[in-house]
């Protein structure tokens, strides 16, 4: 042992990555007030049969129309007489599942794409990215309405279509991700020391990994809201006369010259949820960011 | 604090087989050459990153590899760990051939690498005390002893272990992720660790203890280093014998104090003369050398060295040179110039003796 | 760089094929026979063994896939099934509206974006980036369809300033450059803008942002350059980026405007892919996507060849 004394450690207290990432992103004001809409919408949604809403099916032709502030329905009804607030909280439970099943789906199978090609590399990197590329000369708006469109309407081919969209784009971010951890010397090292390939994927890359991707796949749920909702908009997803913001959209915009802003309300929604996925991962991105 | 040797709980360390004769490394014939990408309209290239080295590296001491940067030095150490396969040529650990007489696993505990950008040789999801005890546990140790190790080995490099282990890398110093790093080479109980420019990116002063620990650590545990730097004062100061690499060829090697009082080889009197001296009546206002390395998708034919050779004959640019002894000490060049009748206006003449024309 | 041009040139081959090759199974991912959409629901059994030969349905897939690509070469991609007409020149009639849509888009877009951009990424932390940001991110956020709706709302419904529907006067379809037919542009052309706007704004300011913390800025303002000379040079740093960016928008106005033709009736590509969906129009429906991906394939070469052009960091060899 050399005569010098055992350095001393830094004097500030020890935190684990993901400690210190949550607690920079509960001090960032713009990420809770997200967080703290997103869990309202989500929580009423779910909660939707014990709020004590009006039938979210039950229209009157005697009532249709009403505006916002109408006592008994506060934000009026819609075309069939139907309460604005009890549709657009039912409204939320397809509009949310449609529009977030496919980035998990996605970010499922697009990570486990995109680790595969970035770990191993070589000529299974090359089939796997080729592949992708050809979905990338497709802009995804278009990509999504081909395939519901061929597809036909339906929730669960508006799933699936954006789940093809999705892929591509995550599996693209997870390769980059992981190519760069793997050149990274700790996995080198790590290799030097005789891990496997099993063991480095799990101890070494999947933490360093899946941050970058789940962000991305976070701010994906704001694309994938706008374009679910907008199939849905187009009459490729579910039909009448079940709530949805997208669908309800399409058929108030026949009333957009009595009642506009009742017309416009679900469009609203799903504007309030986009932008919060949004800012959400944009805090979750800078929070991460802990090397300055 | 009690003083022991070495951590009880440590690993075995792969067996001594060959005895102290035998080296414990030996390179013969080290090649490995990359292929740049060709693509539709340019033919394929390669870059000759390392081509046909040979050395050896005995028990207990320290060989110093220095050269350029992208002269390949950290190609061979990277070859050497097998963390990529060589396009030919042995690699012999201790008298045992790695797939043959000793497995790629046992090579690993037996050969360990510390890299020069300490940061991103540790894994910043992992405490330190984890990055260390990953390699014990790879090799079958329980967590628990794993752990109790890596706060023994904390202990050895200089880091309080109550202060230390529980630390992230971003939360500590250069100097001390590159103690951690050498920590964690150490907890294989490896008997050859290759330090690839492992101080070259610390401070100075930062630099000195660390060096100092090295030479500690190496008493301690009876090591045998191989020490990859193009600081030639750290080389000097560490080494016992030193390899010069040009363009991935060894173009000198021997003992240190040879190979700095002569060199043979005008590359490495180059070197040696590029090196800031504080002595003023031997500072030099000429650049010893000019030009940079030329490119090794096509090194020069002949001697690699003979475009920027002050002394280069036409005989330079026609054949290449091989390594030769200059003593009996081990002390060797592969220059024209340092071979006896081989036609350089330079060389020396040729000893009696010989029959060739 | 002529030799980078025909490198990327032969490389978008594959690519091409490729395309055409989704294009042309997303027929055979139609539940049902594909015959179905071509015939006439009373027809009998010989007719409907008379016409899968016909369309050669019977052959297997990679002949078809040979002689549909074959054809689609001479530019020969069937009729429409609703009209009758070559499904080629309707495309090519209504790609033009949506070029010109996408065109007016772009011109309002960029222009803002880059303003935006350049004014927050050099007012950074400030409450003039904070503003421009806001914007942005609601930009990209925003469903457009209902932006689209909202905008109706307010200028065709509540101010009654411009119209709500079509592209031109008394639904004709002749398009003439004056203000009684570019005010049916004013509405489309804002919606389609917000979200290259938005994105634009972000790629500048972050671009600007990274160029003016580099240390070759700090050396420009230390030998006394003056900041409209140090603007110049953040404009040439950041220019290759951002157009590639814009490129790849520009790019995606064309090929994802389906939404927004749908809420204004734009007369467009994606007003046309609308009408091929619901009267299941498949020939309409492969042949409108084909284009429009082959647009947006040549569109991303374009942009590539343009940026290795004007950013000497991009090997041209």
């Amino acid at each position: 042992m050399s005569d010098t004394a055992l350095q001393a450690a830094p004097t500030t207290k020890a935190r684990g990555y993901w400690a210190t990432v949550a607690r920079r992103i509960t001090r960032d004001k713009v990420s809770m007030v997200c967080a703290l809409i997103l869990i309202l919408i989500f929580a009423s949604a779910l909660l939707a049969p014990w709020l004590h809403l009006a039938d979210p099916y039950q229209g009157s032709m005697i009532r249709r129309l009403r505006h916002i502030g109408t006592p008994n329905y506060p934000l009026g009804t819609d075309e069939l007489g139907r309460d604005m607030l009890a549709r657009l909280i039912y409204g939320g439970r397809l509009s949310l599942i449609i529009g977030i099943l496919p980035v998990i789906f996605a970010f499922v199978v697009g990570t486990s794409l995109g680790l595969i090609a970035g770990y191993v590399g070589g000529k299974l990197n090359t089939a796997i990215m080729r592949t992708v590329d050809v979905f990338y000369a497709f802009p995804s708006v278009l990509l999504a309405i081909a395939i519901s469109g061929a597809l036909g309407a339906g929730i669960v081919n508006s799933i699936v279509s954006l789940t093809i969209v999705f892929v591509p784009q995550i599996t693209r971010v997870a390769e980059s991700v992981t190519t760069g951890v793997r050149n990274m010397d700790f996995v080198e090292a790590a290799r030097a020391s005789g891990a496997g390939p099993f063991t480095i994927m799990r101890v070494h890359m999947l933490g360093n990994v899946l941050g970058p991707i789940f962000v991305y796949a976070t701010g994906l749920i704001s694309v994938s809201m706008i374009l679910a909702a907008g199939l849905s908009f187009l009459g490729l997803g579910t039909k009448p006369p079940e709530p949805e913001w997208g669908l309800m959209l399409n058929t108030l915009r026949t009333a957009i010259y009595v009642n506009p802003w009742v017309a416009a309300l679900p469009g609203a929604m799903i504007f309030a949820v986009s932008i919060c996925f949004n800012l959400l991962s944009d805090g979750m991105r800078s929070a991460m960011d802990i090397r300055n | 604090m009690t003083d022991v040797d070495t951590p009880q709980g440590m690993l075995e360390p792969v067996a001594d087989v060959g005895g102290a004769a035998q080296p414990l490394l030996q390179v013969t014939g080290l090649t490995k050459h990359f292929p740049v990408r060709g693509d539709l309209f340019s033919a394929r290239k390669t870059v000759r990153a390392v081509d046909n080295v040979s050395f050896a590296v005995m028990k207990g001491e320290t060989v110093g590899i220095v050269g350029e940067s992208g002269c390949g030095k950290s190609t061979t150490a990277r070859l050497l760990m097998h963390l990529m396969p060589c396009d030919s040529g042995a690699i012999i650990y201790d008298g045992m051939q790695v797939g043959r007489s000793l497995s790629l696993r046992d090579l690993r505990r037996g050969m360990q690498m510390v890299f020069q950008d300490s940061y991103a040789s540790l894994n910043p999801r992992l405490t330190i005390e984890e990055s260390i005890a990953f390699g014990p546990k790879v090799h079958g140790m329980a967590d628990g002893a794993a752990r109790t190790l890596a706060r023994e080995l904390l202990g050895k490099v200089g880091l309080r272990p109550e202060n230390f282990a529980n630390r992230y890398p971003h939360e500590i110093s250069g100097g001390q992720r590159q103690r951690v790093n050498i920590a964690r080479a150490l907890a294989l109980s490896p008997r050859l660790v290759i330090l690839d420019e492992a101080v070259s990116a610390l401070d100075k002063s930062v630099e000195a203890q660390v060096l100092n620990l090295l030479a500690d650590l190496k008493r301690e545990f009876g090591l045998t280093y191989l020490f990859i730097s193009h600081d030639l004062n750290v080389v000097r100061y560490i080494s016992d014998r030193v390899l010069v690499m040009y363009l991935g060829e060894v173009v000198e090697l021997g003992p240190v104090d040879a190979v700095w009082d002569a060199p043979a080889h005008p590359y490495t009197s180059a070197l040696l003369a590029a090196m800031p001296s504080s002595d003023p009546d031997k500072r030099t206002e000429v650049p010893p050398i000019s030009g940079d390395p030329p490119n090794p998708i096509d090194p020069p034919p002949g001697c690699r060295f003979h475009t920027r050779c002050p002394f280069a004959e036409p005989l330079c640019a026609q054949h290449t040179p091989k390594l030769t002894d200059l003593d009996t000490m081990g002390h060797q060049a592969a220059c024209y110039m340092a071979i006896p009748g081989s036609g350089h206006s330079r060389a020396p003449a040729k000893t009696t003796g010989d029959n060739a024309a | 760089m002529f030799a980078y041009t025909a490198r990327r040139i032969v490389y978008v081959i594959p690519i091409v094929i490729s395309v055409a090759l989704v294009c042309f199974l997303l027929v055979h991912i139609t539940p049902g026979d594909p015959l179905v959409a071509v015939l006439p629901a009373d027809a009998s059994q010989e007719l409907a063994a008379q016409l899968r030969t016909a369309y050669g349905f019977d052959r297997p897939l990679p002949v078809q896939f040979g002689l549909w690509l074959w054809r689609a070469l001479h530019g020969d991609l069937g009729s429409s099934i609703a009209t009758g007409r070559p499904v080629l020149s309707e495309v090519m009639r209504a790609v033009g509206n949506t070029v010109m849509l996408a065109v007016a888009a772009a011109i309002i877009g960029f222009t803002l974006g880059l303003l935006f951009g350049l004014i927050a990424g050099y007012f950074r932390d400030t409450w003039v980036d904070k503003l421009a940001t806001s914007f942005a991110i609601a930009g990209v956020s925003l469903p457009h369809y209902w932006l689209g709706m909202v905008l109706v709302i307010i200028f065709s419904v509540q101010l009654n300033w411009l119209p709500a529907v079509g592209a031109g006067p008394g639904g004709s379809g002749a398009w003439a450059w004056d203000w009684e037919h570019l005010r049916y542009l004013v509405l489309p052309a804002i919606t389609t803008s917000v979200i290259p706007m938005g994105i634009v704004t972000r790629t500048v300011r972050a671009l600007t942002g990274d160029i003016l913390s580099q240390d070759f800025v700090e050396a420009l303002r230390a030998k006394g350059l003056r900041e409209r000379g140090v603007f110049r040079h953040v404009v040439k740093n950041a220019a290759p980026t951002a157009l590639a960016v814009m490129g790849l928008q520009l790019g995606y106005m064309l090929g994802g405007s389906i939404l927004i033709e749908t809420v204004f009736s734009w007369p467009g590509s994606g007003l046309l892919l609308n009408s091929a969906i619901f009267q299941r129009d498949l020939p309409l429906l492969q042949g409108t996507i084909l284009v429009l991906a082959l647009f947006f394939v040549a569109l991303n070469l374009l942009v590539d060849i343009a940026q290795a052009a004007i950013d000497p960091r991009i090997k041209r060899g």
